[in-house]
């Protein structure tokens, strides 16, 4: 069998998970400077899902979608060192605003003009929305079956792929022709870490805006090892059309945002010592809480 | 025209609590608009359907029955869904964020161009004045939820394109019947007009589902642990506490994303909802997201080292101190109390 051509659609997210003290500004805005910059966990699921179809298929090659500012360029790093072979980052001032809709059309425009692909794998959601809405989005963008919650491929074959998904109350197994898009839920195995021959090998890989900004100057290296390339597309590569891009293309719009302000409650403060425990265990029974 | 829709999920007949739930809010909404509500449900072996949703309040009730529709897969459902939706231009439509809605409304929202918003916490009616544009929008529908690791609430609207479509957890929204014989009628809809035989191209071969083992959401009280909670092993204490007061155990998701408890357990804006007698809340920091699906409780423990916590402003009680310490003790006197 012939190897696949797999897209895997990763974000870089901002890690809301260990959100600190400092993580709102004093006039009450998100402090994204004070969150640091990841590979969206269930990305990470998706890439290894990527990997094993790759490690059972040979000729297989991974292409890892990333939409975002220019910095986004380290998550397809980190793939590439992980065993993807190649990235493309799809970046323009255009995009900013985007809501799920105006992203999925951006990412979608861009898979059209990345040519020929059997598999387009994604994350579950993604932390910094939580939303869910961006694989099912580009599936129906490009007319593709879709598979959402996929926790194993469990068999690839020329034309179709067969494949376990999770929910709430089981397990399902599926079939789906190819082309299809999947997404992958957190449940599924944890990504492999790097390799460090891969990391030898693509540390310095970089997108062109990278290369103008360097400090460094690896012109020798780019000329003989092409592969150090980061393919970088802008609006002006995706044939879009600008009223369905950014803010004007999101039919979500955020009205407002408030910050969350707690009203305290008069409670009662109690702390280890066995009085005051005693106390409240007898007062929720007494009122029938407990017991 | 210009009504509001929920999609109904259906297995073996019965419609699921959620889509009750939501059928509940969207008679408000309708009321408060002045429009009439539908609902619609696919499935297959659907006879006499319509009973169990129409005593919420609903008007009209769309019934694709056939056998290729049940269980669920994405393509056929959604054809039926674009089509319909199309024909009858609704101005909201409203569906669970379980995993068929997750899966079904961005497929719809992407196809019709319209403004979709996961996991509301609540939904309202309210104006928006466009200064810029000079243009004021009546009765659209706030879609309101958290955002950015629960540190902001926002309030999304989707001014211009229609539907106006939203995902709610199960138990967000209370479920009431108002009327046992409300005059709501039927309309069956000709399964063939609306899917082709390539939307069946996803396959179901095997399919395993359990009845849920955990009952959170009927738990009169929950002992439920967070990240401060340290350890999986530490959660024993939990299990422990629990099985002497009768309680289930939960879990925020900061300790489910750390391996502490199932996912099964998870409370929150992205997991169960609950209302319990008693809340116990073990070393959770509480922001918003997890308070979302906790702070109807009747009562509220918080216990944890940091005196500051954000949970502890919405505690009846805050004790202050390491859960390991804590909980024995409050075994030890509860037993003592109940001898």
């Amino acid at each position: 069998m012939k190897g696949l051509k797999i897209i895997v659609l990763a974000k870089q997210v901002p890690d809301t998970r260990n959100v600190g003290k400092d993580a709102m500004k004093a006039d009450g805005t998100v402090n994204r400077a004070a969150l640091p910059a990841i590979f969206n966990p269930e990305d990470l699921n998706a890439l290894e899902l990527a990997l094993r179809v790759k490690d059972s298929v040979p000729g297989t090659t991974i292409t890892i979608l990333t939409m975002g500012p220019g910095r986004a360029a380290e998550i397809i790093r980190e793939g590439l060192y992980r065993g993807a072979d190649s990235g493309v980052l799809l970046t323009d001032r255009a995009f900013a605003g985007s809501d799920t809709l105006a992203t999925s059309y951006a990412l979608a425009q861009a898979i059209r003009e990345m040519g020929h692909f059997d598999l387009i794998v994604a994350g579950r959601q993604a932390i910094d929305g939580d939303t869910a809405q961006v694989g099912p989005q580009v599936a129906e963008k490009l007319n593709l079956p879709q598979v959402t919650y996929v926790e194993e491929v469990l068999s690839v074959e020329k034309s179709s792929i067969v494949m376990r998904r999770r929910l709430d109350n089981g397990v399902e197994t599926v079939k789906s022709p190819l082309p299809m898009l999947l997404t992958v839920n957190g449940s599924a195995p944890d990504c492999r870490s790097r390799n460090v021959k891969m990391l030898m090998k693509y540390k310095h890989a970089r997108t062109i805006t990278e290369k103008q900004e360097a400090t460094e100057d690896y012109t020798h290296l780019y000329d003989t090892r092409p592969f150090l390339y980061i393919r970088e597309m802008t609006v002006g590569d995706i044939k879009a059309d600008a009223d369905q891009l950014g803010l004007t293309g999101s039919p979500t719009k955020v009205k407002k945002i408030d910050n969350v302000v707690l009203q305290a409650k008069d409670a009662k403060k109690l702390t280890t010592a066995d009085e005051g425990i005693n106390e409240l265990m007898k007062e929720l029974i007494e009122s029938h809480v407990i017991g | 025209m210009n009504n509001i829709f929920v999609y109904c999920e259906v297995e073996e007949g019965v419609i699921s609590e959620v889509s009750l739930e939501l059928l509940t809010k969207g008679r408000s909404l309708a009321n408060q608009l002045g429009c009439q509500l539908e609902a619609v449900v696919v499935g297959s072996g659907l006879k006499g359907v319509e009973k169990q949703v129409i005593p919420f309040g609903v008007d009209v009730v769309h019934v694709a029955d056939d056998a290729r529709l049940e269980p669920y897969t994405t393509l056929p459902h959604a054809a039926i869904l674009n089509k319909l939706f199309a024909e009858e231009k609704p101005q909201i439509a409203l569906m669970g964020a379980t995993p068929i809605g997750r899966d079904l409304g961005p497929r719809v929202s992407s196809a019709l161009h319209s403004g979709l918003t996961a996991d509301c916490t609540s939904l309202e009616i309210g104006d928006h004045e466009d200064k810029k544009a000079g243009m004021v929008y009546k009765d659209l529908l706030y879609q309101i939820r958290p955002a950015f690791g629960g540190n902001i609430i926002a309030t999304i609207i989707n001014p211009d394109c229609r539907p106006q479509m939203a995902t709610v957890r199960e138990g967000v929204m209370k479920k009431e019947k108002i009327n046992a014989n409300y005059p709501g009628v039927v309309k069956i809809l000709e399964v063939a007009n609306y899917v082709t035989n390539l939307d069946f191209a996803v396959q179901i071969i095997e399919r395993h589902t359990e009845k849920k083992k955990i009952n959170i959401k009927g738990a009169s009280i929950v002992v439920s642990g967070g990240y401060g909670v340290g350890s999986k092993e530490n959660f024993k204490l939990l299990y422990d506490l629990a099985a002497v007061l009768g309680a289930e155990v939960g879990a925020s998701r900061a300790a489910v994303d750390a391996g502490y408890a199932e996912h099964d357990r998870q409370i929150g804006q992205t997991g169960i909802t609950v209302r319990p007698k008693l809340y116990i809340a073990c070393g959770i920091s509480g922001q918003v997201q997890h308070r979302a699906g906790m702070e109807e409780s009747a009562q509220i423990i918080s216990i944890n080292s940091d005196p500051e916590a954000p949970i502890n402003s919405i505690a009846d009680y805050v004790i202050t101190g390491d859960i390991s310490e804590v909980i024995p003790k409050m075994i030890k006197y509860y037993k003592l109390n109940t001898k």
